[in-house]
């Protein structure tokens, strides 16, 4: 089975063709900003990271800039840096050079101000966007699409309805040879056993396990009750009572294939199939972490309702609650309210929102996309300095 | 999925149903458990998607939802009850006895 796709240079598919312009750090995030307006194409990442950080946070906030730029998804890549920053702008385009594609950096400080660095940096981008606008698209076989799978603003439904629904697409997804990433490790306490059953190898189980210990251990570290969190009040409001309750329910959307592999956050999977990545329960923290990952799309399925989008990919969003459509049918792209009321199978409604996720690969726009929604925030892991 | 009851019961061993439309105290539902129709006569209104003890449950005892457990109980709970944070929780990442 095969989607339309754009062929990269380094032999990657993406499933859009975006010029993307990465502010190294927050002081250039207005101009990078102030660089994509008014042009068609053309997307920036509201970073508010890139200086005073050291060590495993320092590499993490690179990581995720630097996976932003390489994911398929991306044509070319203009990095804004200010200048005096410790991730600074060269190092970050240097890293996304052995993707093959065009990157080119440019510092504030270094062309003298915002004004001349938005002239310079739209004068590029029309460069860019011009040669974007040559490239078609072309048939590429589902086995190169990562399929990001998500939850958030979860309800009773969200356990019988668009979970186990996402996990007949993920199994599909799987079936044609492609790759389906399951994240927020959080959400998974409680029914950690489950997925380290299926795990491909006794270590790659003990990894699950391993990951979901040191969460609740440092969640017990803070001296906080992880309930003040997880489940969130419109969680309970929605009828979920526990986190235990809430990750059983979660763990659905991950289809029941095999585990293949257990990824930190932030880095690309090695292998096909079902990979678990390391990350918070946090949507928009788990979202990027994914897209850095290479993940060209996301479905991401709720009971509450949510606007969530990324700057770089689609995110297709799912509801089993049909008040919750009729509501926010602007921001929801598939209703599988009717698996509750016994009117579809979970089979079906699973096909269905594989067949979005084919025609929204290959060119329809999310409504999250429409709506020009771009969300972008990283799993931060120390402190400013 | 049983499609005409008004609440749903996932697992076999699950000891609480949830409801899929609001209910109000008094009513009775019919729900299908381990195979028996049984009539649940609910102790008070259960919001849409809240859940109700299909029996005794004792306090400390496991909430059974999706075939595992989800908390226990910190209070006995009555057949029909609604089951929620007021009377289940859970000692998942959080100190015991916080």
């Amino acid at each position: 089975m095969k989607f339309q796709g754009y062929r990269r240079p380094n032999g990657k598919a993406g499933v859009r063709n975006h010029v993307l312009v990465i502010p190294s750090v927050v002081c250039s995030q207005g101009a990078a900003e102030a660089i994509t307006r008014n042009l068609k194409g053309a997307v920036y990442l509201p970073n508010v990271f890139g200086c005073a950080q050291v060590g495993a946070d320092r590499e993490q906030t690179k990581r995720t800039l630097v996976g932003f730029g390489t994911n398929p998804n991306v044509f070319a890549v203009l990095v804004v840096g200010n200048g005096c920053e410790n991730l600074p702008a060269k190092e970050i385009a240097e890293a996304i050079l052995p993707s093959r594609k065009r990157v080119e950096f440019i510092e504030i400080q270094d062309v003298g101000g915002t004004r001349k660095t938005i002239a310079k940096g739209k004068k590029i981008l029309k460069e860019m966007l011009a040669d974007a606008a040559a490239l078609p698209r072309e048939p590429i076989p589902l086995s190169e699409l990562i399929m990001a799978t998500e939850c958030g603003g979860s309800d009773y439904t969200s356990g019988l309805a668009s979970n186990p629904a996402l996990g007949a697409a993920s199994d599909l997804q799987v079936e044609a040879g492609g790759t389906v990433i399951l994240s927020e490790t959080t959400e998974l306490i409680g029914a950690e056993h489950l997925l380290a059953k299926r795990a491909r190898t006794p270590e790659i189980g003990k990894q699950v396990l391993d990951r979901i210990a040191w969460w609740e251990k440092e969640a017990i570290a803070t001296g906080q009750d992880i309930r003040g969190a997880n489940p969130a009040p419109g969680n309970i409001a929605g009828g979920i009572t526990t986190l235990e309750e809430k990750s059983l329910g979660c763990i659905y959307k991950g289809g029941t294939t095999t585990l293949e592999e257990v990824i930190q956050y932030a880095f690309p999977p090695a292998k096909k199939g079902l990979i678990l990545m390391d990350t918070p329960g946090h949507d928009i923290d788990q979202l990027t972490g994914m897209m850095a990952g290479g993940a060209q799309i996301a479905v991401f399925t709720t009971g509450r309702g949510t606007p969530t989008g990324s700057p770089i990919a689609p995110v297709i969003k799912i509801t089993g609650n049909a008040e919750t459509y009729r509501k926010m049918k602007d921001n929801i792209d598939l209703n599988v309210s009717q698996v509750i009321q016994g009117k579809e199978t979970v089979k079906e409604a699973g096909k269905r929102i594989f067949e979005e996720v084919i025609a929204v690969a290959s060119g329809k726009l999310s409504k999250a996309e429409k709506l020009g929604q771009r969300d972008f925030c990283i799993f931060k892991i120390g402190l400013n300095f | 999925m049983a499609g005409k009851s008004k609440a749903i019961l996932i697992n076999e061993r699950d000891n609480v149903a949830t409801a899929i439309v609001s209910l109000t105290g008094g009513s009775t539902v019919s729900l299908e458990v381990q195979g028996r129709k049984e009539k649940i006569k609910l102790l008070s209104s259960i919001p849409m998607g809240h859940k109700f003890a299909l029996r005794k449950i004792e306090t400390g005892e496991d909430v059974i939802k999706y075939g595992e457990p989800i908390g226990q109980t910190t209070a006995p709970i009555s057949r029909g009850e609604h089951v929620h944070v007021h009377n289940v929780v859970s000692h998942r990442g959080r100190k015991e006895g916080a």
